[in-house]
């Protein structure tokens, strides 16, 4: 124990709560000092409309605008010289969504780290997407100034033995409004912390999350949202689905309402859908009050089995029993699918779902 | 001219206490253009009777046959029931989150055709349905039976009759749970769809309240998992004043 503490790096075990769920031995020692890391920016921008600026600078002037205990990310600050950083100018209204994707191909393991700064009272919507076979780490923050809206889409559209351990982190300031889609339909391990903390009354962050797991996928998200200050407002909604007998998935939603932050508004919702047998959901809410003055609190985590009434009812009525499940799952998504409002993108998941149900029953 | 025969139908329902036999030797034919009404008090096996000929995996033929115009019903998957011309009319449709109605219906009558609809006739043939059953254009983008009350349930069901144009069409209990102007357009619904499409019915009621809007050609008493008694619509009108007492042998 000893011995361990007096290093400022602590290679987690698997024993620690954070770490519990995690298959230590499939984050290709992305966790492990022992290991290499390689500091490469592999993101690349579409179309870079006007009211941003996507540059890259020294990390070293663009220092870490939070704490993270995560060893991973701990490493990721560590080990990097640059830094990807989004710009929204002031009062920037952009309709089309700032795409920046990345697409890796070989399983050198990777750090990053991004910073995306919205501008006083700026719109924007910032798309990251991550496919291809990879060995990856990254740290991305968002700051957001009084006032403004970012909407942030991340889609995990990973293939095989790809290996993603990540923290989104948003800084939400006074009348801000973040909205954050989490999507991850493919990876061998993916591993992503969600969180959010506000520094002004009218502040508001709406999580939500879809995951779909094939067998031997492990794909975890765990949101923190820190309610320290009064007045703001967090929403969480995750829905996951399992479909292969070693599929699992971990959601957790920590949700801490410290003294000082009365009249919060909150509340966290995961549901799962087991598709087959095997399939292990874990699904932790938990939610921490240390001040009574608040509007509202609550959660609800519900892990279910695919309803056969459902199959009965659309066969009923002429729908093959594939079609049917389809439409089931499609449906089951749509809550969160609906809101992303990129038709495109929508399509590319969901037709991703469908394809890979089609290829475990064949 | 189609016509539905059921013979000799035995059907167990298996539960965690084994298997319970719940239909002993159905015998009934039904042909296009009539309509019959079983009734029976609760727990006679009524429901089984329809969910037994749609399929639903629930229940084990023990014996006895379905056929449709001659085919083996019972050996036929639930789709495949349903694209052969039966359509059953759920007591308590299954909500769909997340499914719209519009797509539903269109994926349904897409499997049933064998061939996507043309969208401008489609559209208009879904306005004029709706409309028919006095439904609401918005109800449409609703997902299916989520936060329906039990009229618009029943309703839907019976829009999706019309679109779907079964041969033989079996109404699990579609009285029960309507207000009076519920019952009569609902009812109103089936007519039109019977005198249209010459569609046969099997109505399963409880009550004799919806006989007064839809006429039944044949009336057969069903108790203790088979039919006891047949007549015409004057049986009905008995059953209205006597009840089902004399049926109940326990």
């Amino acid at each position: 124990m000893s011995l361990a503490a007096t290093s400022n790096y602590l290679t987690p075990t698997g024993r620690e709560e954070p770490w519990r769920f995690t298959p230590l031995n499939r984050l290709a020692g992305l966790h492990d000092p022992a290991f290499t890391l390689h500091d490469r920016i592999s993101l690349e921008p579409a179309d870079i409309p006007a009211g941003v600026s996507i540059t890259i600078e020294d990390a070293a002037a663009f220092a870490p605008l939070s704490k993270s205990e995560d060893q991973v990310v701990q490493r990721v600050r560590e080990g990097v010289s640059k830094v990807l950083l989004v710009e929204i100018k002031d009062n920037a209204e952009i309709a089309e969504p700032i795409v920046l994707s990345r697409k890796i191909l070989d399983m050198v393991p990777e750090i990053s780290r991004v910073q995306v700064n919205a501008g006083l009272h700026s719109h924007a919507t910032v798309v990251i997407s991550n496919s291809g076979e990879g060995v990856f780490a990254e740290d991305i923050e968002f700051n957001l100034a009084p006032g403004s809206n970012l909407r942030f889409v991340t889609l995990q559209e990973w293939a095989g033995r790809a290996v993603h351990v990540a923290r989104h982190h948003a800084i939400i300031a006074k009348d801000a409004t973040f909205t954050s889609y989490v999507i991850t339909v493919g990876g061998y391990l993916v591993r992503i912390l969600p969180t959010v903390e506000y520094t002004g009354p009218g502040a508001s962050a709406d999580l939500y999350g879809l995951y779909f797991a094939t067998d031997g996928q492990h794909l975890e998200h765990r949101v923190h949202v820190e309610h320290g200050v009064p007045g703001a407002k967090s929403r969480v909604n995750y829905k996951g689905a399992l479909n292969g007998e070693l599929a699992r998935t971990v959601w957790i939603g920590d949700v801490f309402i410290r003294a000082a932050a009365q009249g919060t508004d909150t509340y966290e919702l995961n549901r799962n859908l087991l598709l087959s047998h095997g399939a292990r959901a874990d699904s932790v809410p938990n939610l921490e009050i240390e001040t009574g003055d608040i509007v509202g609190a609550g959660h609800a985590s519900t892990t279910g089995r695919f309803d056969d009434e459902q199959l009965f009812y659309l066969m009923s009525r002429g729908i093959p029993s594939e079609e049917a499940r389809r439409l089931v799952i499609r449906g089951f998504f749509a809550e969160i699918v609906s809101k992303l409002d990129l038709p495109e993108i929508e399509e590319r998941i969901m037709s991703r779902i469908d394809r890979e149900l089609a290829a475990v029953r064949s | 001219m189609s016509t539905l025969e059921i013979k000799g139908l035995h059907v167990a329902v298996v539960t965690e206490e084994g298997s319970k036999e719940i239909l002993r030797g159905v015998d009934l034919t039904i042909n296009s253009g009539e309509v019959h009404a079983i009734m029976g008090p609760n727990g006679s096996g009524k429901s089984t009777l329809a969910y037994s000929i749609a399929g639903h995996p629930k229940y084990s033929i023990t014996s006895g046959s379905v056929t449709l115009d001659g085919v083996d019903v019972l050996a036929m998957t639930v789709d495949e029931r349903a694209k052969a011309g039966l359509f059953l009319a759920m007591q308590y449709p299954v909500e769909v989150p997340g499914v719209s109605v519009s797509n539903f219906l269109r994926t349904a009558v897409t499997a049933i055709r064998g061939e996507a609809p043309k969208i401008r006739t489609w559209v208009g043939e879904v306005k004029e349905a709706m409309s028919a059953l006095s439904m609401d254009p918005a109800f449409s983008e609703r997902s299916v039976n989520e936060g329906f009350s039990g009229g618009e349930k029943k309703r839907h069901e019976i829009l999706q009759m019309e679109l779907l144009k079964p041969k033989i069409a079996i109404l699990d209990e579609t009285d029960s749970g309507l207000d009076v102007d519920a019952l009569r357009i609902v009812s109103e619904g089936v007519n039109r769809v019977k005198k249209n499409q010459d569609l046969g019915i099997m109505l399963i009621t409880h009550y004799t309240r919806i006989l007064r809007y839809i006429q039944p050609d044949f009336v057969h008493v069903f108790a203790g998992g088979r039919i006891v008694e047949e007549g015409g619509p004057e049986l009905a009108n008995k059953l209205e004043e006597n009840g089902y007492a004399e049926y109940i042998t326990a």
